[in-house]
């Protein structure tokens, strides 16, 4: 590149609108922020597009010298390039879906946008501390969205969400000034090639673990996601599903993997044991919902599991297919809120059982639903396929027992997710206020059209988003492979007929 | 050294002494009419005192045969003391006008520079008289601020209470110095640290240690020496709260680093576990104390005996590295305070009539959006929450912990500042998330308004600018004590 700051950029211009949100009336805020999410989209794919698969493992690096303790140095590489691609791509709707709100909607749209920021910034960065501030600061607008414009118990979720996620973060944070001392810098990319002591390593790994499993979240401390999604306006599900729940997963990946690769693969027992009791459990707790958004919520601690297990296989396709998770599951989920937004504004309750028959009267609205519904549920030809399917078979390389427990979320998630379609959409339409809702307007169209296009896009052809990853993954798996859990299965080498030898062997 | 040179080097405390006899003088005779006046006059004598700096007043070295040093880290000090005194007079004007009872007099601005004479010699003392002098001399005019309104019970029980509490914090500390001259037989600083640095050194000198330690825990109101704090702060007229939460804190604080590192350096591990104690005590102390107010001065009392916590951090790890995040950590901590309490001034009734309740900030959002949005920084950048300035400075004390190797101090510490958030976070959502009350008294004097936004934009992201000048700053001061 030469020398555009593509990155510093992309984080300027929504804190830029956000500061000027704040000065509109409500339909200006609301163009306002539309355009600088677009225009943030916009430089996304030019990034895409410049990005150089297989070049250099960092690109658009930016450095603007130190401020003190940290510095201000930007960089992404595969991985980021498609965590930003991802929050951009969901941010415009975000801002789409809005149009329920009517109440101090300037503050509102400059929260969103300083959201957007400080989410680019939490990938972009490349300095240990100014991802902690990214990455922390991310709670305040995350508490004003829900204290202000969520339903009825909005106060006790957003105080929830806050300190939950803050009492995690804190322990990371004194991790990382240790790390610094250690290494004697905070550059990301060098700690991340820095070996660290074994014995630290425990403790470290501990320590970020407890952030991240927060933020992730994994099963036991989860409890903070259903109510934050519940009591969150739609958009704000969206954001908290589609991106928020991605750092987690993200710093998994960037720190706990390369930078304590042998207390990784010590604890990996943690990481699966956890998984799958997240799996089977909030799958199950899933199914007696009666709240829809309470319903996906517990789904998406389920598919964050997928993710961790995924992470925790140590090989190619268990990362990949936990990236792939992470994508698709800011899409499906993001797309699954959005669905229960539209009949929301229409009914005003997220009560399962006041609707029913909904494909009747609103069939546009019914396909869509359907699609999500079984790219949740991971069914092949979409997003989710893809997603599961490399998951499980990389840690069923490692741990058969794991892969057996975290396969079951495939049937327990078709049996939430079709139980869940079939009262809404299913059945026949009784209800008068249900029979008067109408079908999916343009406005809805041309908010869940564009998921559902890509949705589809990576269940039929993920290369295109795998491609990015390929070389970050690769460079992570050699990194962890020291330390990789040995696998449980103990595979003997048959003895091949003396024919087929070499046929054999070209599918190694 | 000539006496000129001496004179020189303490020309700021020459100014302020100077500046406030001729100004008590003229109130004497000018009586009430000249208030106006003697305040500005005031402020110009603090700038005057702050220009002196400028030369061998932060350079020169020692002063008088070592009774008073002039470096780097008095200067950084007095710079922030002096910034601190100028808000408090600045600010008080309108408040006495506003609200029924006393009018200012012209004795505040006076009083106010006498204190910073005082302050002055506390960060400066190399000598522990120099610095029991100047201590007195800042506390005697602290007594007079915090009854100021002579009318009311509140502002007359606070200043009883702070000189009671405070006259037997002055004979602890007396009682320490005693103590230290006896079985070290100097006052001065660099003496006292061989009197340390000495192989089996007596009991006598550690029980000195002890003491005057526990002396500045009450002037910096660290637990447990605490408990004046909240009802000095609620009572005292809130220009005076604002005075006393942030400059006469800085003079302790520099005090507290002088006597740690210059005369006790070589008992660094006896006064760590003292510091450690306070540090960890007050940080929950003040978090969990916190949470019941409803008082939002007394809600800020006790914020301010948990920063003092943070700062007490930074002093346990005693390097270089801990004394520059002191200062880098009070700079934010001043400008945070102060800011704060702007705000509380702009909290009236209809009638113009301060009003102190927190329920009384509801739906501040809604009726003062921009005053709200300060608060609002101020609050989150108090409770340590990044990308704020509030933040760094709470990275910073830590960052010098960890690297002291005080690693289970800076767990607890930051385990327990989850704690403050949540008081903090309590302020955002009353004025955010809550129905409005009755709408505050649009009076608010450009003055005002300006400190507020100058406050607001400094601990905001767009400080960060600040960060890596700074940074240079209070390593260089810090650097000046080693």
């Amino acid at each position: 590149m030469s020398g555009f700051p593509i990155l510093s950029v992309m984080l300027a211009i929504p804190a830029i609108a956000a500061v000027g949100c704040l000065f509109l009336s409500a339909s200006g805020a609301r163009w306002l922020a539309l355009a600088a999410t677009l225009i943030d989209l916009l430089l996304g794919i030019g990034m895409w597009a410049q990005f150089d698969v297989g070049g250099a493992q960092w690109q658009f690096v930016e450095d603007a010298g130190s401020l003190g303790v940290f510095g201000w140095k930007l960089g992404i590489d595969g991985i980021a390039l498609m965590l930003i691609m991802l929050s951009v791509f969901l941010m415009p709707i975000c801002i789409g879906a809005s149009q329920s709100i009517t109440k101090r909607v300037p503050e509102y749209m400059a929260a969103f946008l300083v959201t957007e920021t400080l989410m680019i910034g939490t990938f972009a960065a490349q300095d240990l501390f100014l991802f902690y501030m990214f990455f922390e600061a991310g709670l305040i607008p995350m508490y004003l969205i829900i204290g202000i414009w969520g339903g009825v118990n909005r106060i006790y979720a957003s105080y929830k969400f806050f300190l939950y996620t803050l009492l995690g973060s804190v322990l990371m944070l004194v991790a990382m000034l240790w790390m610094v001392h250690e290494a004697g810098t905070s550059d990301i990319p060098t700690l991340m090639n820095t070996d660290f002591p074994v014995q630290a390593q425990t403790w470290l790994w501990l320590a970020f673990f407890a952030s991240f499993a927060v933020k992730m979240p994994m099963w036991p401390v989860h409890t903070w996601l259903p109510d934050a999604h519940v009591q969150a306006p739609t958009a704000g599900s969206v954001i908290l599903a589609g991106v928020l729940l991605k750092l987690g997963g993200y710093g998994f990946l960037r720190f706990s993997l390369p930078m304590f690769p042998e207390a990784s693969g010590e604890l990996t027992w943690l990481i699966l044991g956890l998984s799958a009791v997240a799996v089977i459990y909030t799958s199950l707790v899933a199914l007696v919902q009666s709240d829809m958004k309470k319903l996906i919520a517990y789904s998406s601690v389920a598919h964050m599991a997928i993710v961790t297990i995924g992470l925790f296989a140590f090989n190619q396709q268990g990362i990949e297919g936990a990236m792939m998770m992470m994508l698709s599951h800011g899409l499906v989920s993001g797309a699954l809120f959005l669905c229960v937004g539209v009949i929301y504004d229409r009914l005003h309750t997220r009560e399962i059982d006041r609707y029913g028959g909904l494909a009747i009267n609103m069939p546009r609205y019914a396909l869509f639903f359907l699609l999500f519904t079984m790219a949740s549920i991971g069914l092949p030809g979409t997003s989710g396929f893809v997603a599961e399917f490399l998951a499980l078979m990389g840690v069923y390389q490692v741990s058969t027992w794991a892969a057996l427990l975290c396969t079951t979320s495939i049937i327990l998630g078709a049996a939430y997710m079709l139980y869940l379609y079939r009262r809404v959409v299913f059945g026949e339409l009784i209800k008068d206020d249900v029979r008067a809702m109408p079908d999916i307007s343009l406005r809805e169209f041309a908010l869940l059209a564009p998921i559902a296009a890509v949705v589809m896009w990576m269940g039929v052809y993920p290369e295109s988003f795998m491609a990015p990853m390929r070389g970050d993954v690769a460079t992570l798996v050699a990194r962890v492979a020291r330390a990789a859990p040995a696998s449980d299965s103990q595979p003997t080498i048959g003895k091949a007929p003396a024919a087929s030898a070499a046929h054999a062997g070209g599918h190694e | 050294m000539s006496t000129s040179a001496n004179l020189l080097m303490t020309l700021p405390e020459i100014v302020l002494a100077v500046g406030a006899l001729a100004l008590m003088l003229v109130s004497a005779w000018g009586g009430q009419a000249v208030t106006r006046a003697v305040s500005w006059v005031s402020v110009a004598v603090l700038i005057g005192a702050g220009i002196a700096l400028i030369g061998p007043a932060s350079s020169g070295g020692e002063a008088f045969g070592g009774l008073y040093r002039a470096d780097a880290f008095a200067a950084f000090c007095k710079v922030l003391i002096y910034g601190a005194s100028a808000v408090a007079i600045i600010l008080a004007p309108r408040f006495f006008t506003r609200t029924a009872g006393d009018d200012l007099r012209p004795e505040y601005p006076v009083l106010i520079l006498l204190s910073a004479a005082g302050m002055g010699m506390m960060a400066s003392a190399s000598d522990l008289l120099t610095l029991y002098v100047g201590l007195e001399l800042q506390s005697l005019a602290a007594y007079v601020l915090a009854s100021f309104m002579r009318q009311d019970t509140r502002s007359a029980e606070a200043g009883l209470k702070y000189f009671v509490l405070g006259a037997l914090a002055s004979g602890i500390l007396l009682y320490g110095i005693s103590l230290v001259y006896g079985f070290s037989g100097s006052t001065v600083f660099d003496q006292i640290a061989t009197a340390y640095s000495a192989t089996g050194q007596s009991l006598g000198l550690t029980f000195g240690l002890v003491f005057i330690f526990a002396g500045i825990a009450f002037k910096i109101a660290a637990v447990p020496f605490h408990m004046w704090t909240p009802d000095v702060y609620e009572g005292a007229p809130t220009p005076v709260t604002a005075f006393f939460a942030s400059a006469p804190k800085v003079a302790a604080m520099a005090m507290a680093v002088r006597v740690a590192i210059e005369a006790m350096g070589p008992a660094t591990d006896q006064w760590r576990q003292i510091v450690i104690f306070a540090a960890l005590a007050s940080i929950i102390l003040g978090a969990v104390a916190a949470i019941g107010q409803s008082n939002i001065k007394r809600l800020l009392a006790y914020s301010s005996i948990n920063n003092v916590g943070f700062v007490l951090v930074g002093l346990a790890a005693g390097t270089e590295a801990g004394i520059a995040a002191v200062l880098f950590y009070l700079t934010v901590y001043v400008v945070m305070t102060l800011g704060s309490f702007l705000v509380v001034l702009q909290m009236r009734d209809a009638a113009g009539q301060p009003v102190e309740t927190i329920a009384s900030l509801s739906g501040l959002s809604q009726t003062r959006p921009a005053l709200a949005l300060a608060l609002a920084i101020f609050m989150f950048s108090l409770a340590g929450i990044p990308p704020l300035l509030g933040f760094n400075a709470k990275l910073a004390v830590f960052n010098a912990a960890v690297g002291a190797g005080l690693y289970p101090l800076a767990v607890a510490g930051f385990v327990a500042s989850v704690i403050g958030a949540y008081y903090y976070l309590r302020i955002v959502k009353v004025m955010y998330f809550d129905d409005p009350a009755p709408e505050f008294h649009k009076d608010g004097s450009v003055a005002e308004g300006g400190l507020i936004a100058a406050a607001a934009v400094f601990v905001s992201p767009i400080g960060w600018v600040l960060l890596a000048p700074l940074g240079v700053l209070t390593l260089s001061a810090a650097h000046s004590l080693f």
